[in-house]
């Protein structure tokens, strides 16, 4: 049953005629389902197919309105289709179905041209928002621990914090899509068949970003998402950060390859690990026994 | 039955589910309810919104959890993760009891995200009777499993549902949750009566009830929980009532989702059938 279920639909959104060892469908449903008075063995179990799609390609469609936008509906469920024919759910949430999207979108750019770059940073930002809206928050810095020297201090970010290096101003698109669509919440688990995602009545299209290197941190705050757009080096410092760098390697790392010269760095970065601070993104390097010294 | 061991002798009235569309008004206006049943997995998150609305919600309200994804059913072994997430939760809820469907739905570690009928055995009745047993021990709570509603059966099944549904809880000994729904979709579906369903499942064990609407189609019920309830639902509804007694009730609706008070108004209405059954019972 299973099988079948998983089986992507029909140009038709019916389930597929044949069995995968080229058997008539109807022949297999018919050796393990009970027909009845109305519906044959395969109609039967064409429901269990249709509704396992419609609610997958549902749940895609809200989570990921900007990538739609981007390749346009209908080309948004033909990928869909294909991504969740290979990478099925693996997760007994919804809420990690396209967990495995920017992966898929690297292998098989081919659903996504003349676009490839633009839609793989989108998809890579859609998944960054998910994952602050929901992620863990770990215990933040104390005030202890902010004596360590920053040679020896190595702090952790908080998990549903994201750090994105990007082609393209994606944020900006996707608000102007959002505004063009009305926000949409994602939706609940529920269990109840829900409709085949239908295609948005036509809207004037937003304009496709140019090119234009973006760097940025998507966050929640106040349990509210938000996205920030940060600087090179302080992006820099963030990454080394992540990466496990101390605080003192991770700043020189950080003004490496900088070429502002006018700026007053320890003051700058000073100012920066304040914000970082006050957004609550600095959090211990262990949960339990405090930093971790290097 | 009002209270008994499988809603750990809980006597609750009638609740409604918690969904996102009413969070807002719950927490401005703080509605005066029963209870909340809320989808586990809805929670069973790190961090974030939804467990700020959660603790929230825990500090005015009696909360009970209802999972979707425990396949009980499954002839693999019961996720051990997934267990301890949900005991995690339970710690935080305080969930009296909990439940979850009598059905499958992944398999090979692939999630069909559906409750899958069974083929009604008594070898799958065995393993889910031990899935159940399971369970209910490492969480610490009691369970109550919960009839789905069908779209087809199988071959391979070697009794009804309602006796499938009697062989499991008698064998691991759990309650019942008592979907009265999801008999009438299975009853239209399947050609049977039921009423035969609602007589003769083992009465005592009911821990709670669930009312809902459904969609009809040329050929079949669907169970869309997007509608007040219908009244071939109420009237079986009022004879489980009788059969069962005083049962914690829940209404759910999962789509299209009208305003907070027009769900609670739907499930209130079974306080009429509750009322009736009492005034008859006392004359
Ligand atoms: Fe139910």
């Amino acid at each position: 049953m299973a099988t079948a279920v998983f089986r992507p639909l029909n140009a038709r959104d019916g389930m597929q005629a044949r069995w995968t060892d080229g058997r008539e469908t109807s022949t297999v449903a018919e050796s393990f389902i009970k027909p009845n008075d109305r519906l044959s063995s395969f109609e039967r179990l064409e429901i269990y197919n249709r509704v396992y799609w419609f609610r997958v390609l549902d749940c895609l469609y809200d989570d990921y309105p900007g990538l739609r936008a981007i390749v346009g509906e209908k080309r948004f469920l033909d990928l869909a289709t294909a991504y969740l024919a290979k990478y099925p759910s693996a997760s007994f949430t919804l809420r990690n179905l396209g967990s495995r999207l920017e992966k898929f979108l690297g292998e098989e750019p081919q659903w996504v041209t003349p676009n490839e770059e633009l839609a793989l940073d989108m998809a890579r930002f859609e998944w960054a928002q998910i994952v602050a809206f929901d992620d863990a928050a770990l215990p933040q810095l104390t005030t202890d621990a902010l004596d360590t020297p920053p040679a020896k201090l190595r702090v952790r970010l908080q998990p549903y914090l994201s750090l994105l290096e990007l082609n393209f101003a994606v944020d900006k698109f996707l608000l102007a899509v959002k505004k063009r669509e009305g926000d949409t919440l994602r939706d609940e688990a529920s269990n109840t068949f829900e409709a085949m995602p239908q295609s948005s009545k036509r809207r004037r299209a937003v304009r496709l970003p140019k090119r234009e290197r973006v760097l940025l941190a998507v966050h929640r705050y106040d349990n509210q998402l938000y996205y920030k757009r940060l600087e090179p080096e302080a992006f820099a410092i963030l990454c080394g950060l992540a990466n496990g760098l101390t605080v003192e390697k991770a700043c020189v790392a950080g003004l490496a390859k900088t070429k502002r010269t006018k700026v007053d760095w320890p003051r700058q970065i000073q100012e920066w690990f304040h914000d970082w601070s006050a957004l609550g993104w600095i959090c211990q390097r262990k949960s339990v026994g405090g930093i971790v010294a290097g | 039955m009002p209270a008994n061991p499988f809603n750990n002798f809980h006597d609750y009235g009638i609740g409604i589910g918690l969904r996102v569309p009413h969070y807002r008004h719950i927490l401005e206006k703080k509605p005066v309810v029963d209870w909340f049943e809320i989808i586990s997995e809805n929670f069973m998150v790190d961090g974030g919104r939804p467990l700020e609305v959660l603790d929230q919600i825990l500090e005015q309200y009696r909360v009970v959890q209802h999972g979707v994804a425990m396949y009980l059913g499954s002839a693999d072994r019961l996720n051990r993760e997934h267990l301890k997430k949900i005991k995690r939760l339970v710690r935080r809820t305080n969930t009296p009891w909990l439940s979850d469907h009598l059905c499958w739905g992944s398999v090979d570690g692939r999630y069909t995200h559906d409750l899958l009928p069974m083929p009604y055995t008594f070898a799958a009745a065995k393993t889910t009777a031990d899935n159940i047993r399971e369970a209910s021990d490492f969480l610490g709570v009691p369970i109550c499993v919960e009839n789905v509603s069908s779209y087809a059966e199988f071959h391979a099944s070697e009794m009804t549902e309602w006796e499938f549904l009697s062989e499991v809880v008698e064998k691991a000994d759990c309650g019942i949750l008592l979907d009265v729904n999801n008999i009438y979709v299975s009853s239209q579906n399947h050609g049977f009566d039921p009423y035969d369903y609602l007589n003769n499942v083992p009465h005592h064990r009911v821990g709670q009830i669930h009312i809902a609407g459904h969609s009809k189609f040329e050929k079949y019920i669907l169970d869309t929980h997007d509608h007040p309830v219908l009244d071939p639902v109420w009237k079986m509804y009022a004879h489980a009532i009788k059969l069962v007694g005083k049962t914690a009730t829940l209404l759910e609706w999962d789509d299209r989702i009208p305003t907070f008070d027009e769900v609670h108004q739907e499930a209130l209405k079974a306080n009429r059938f509750v009322e009736k059954q009492f005034q008859n019972a006392a004359a």
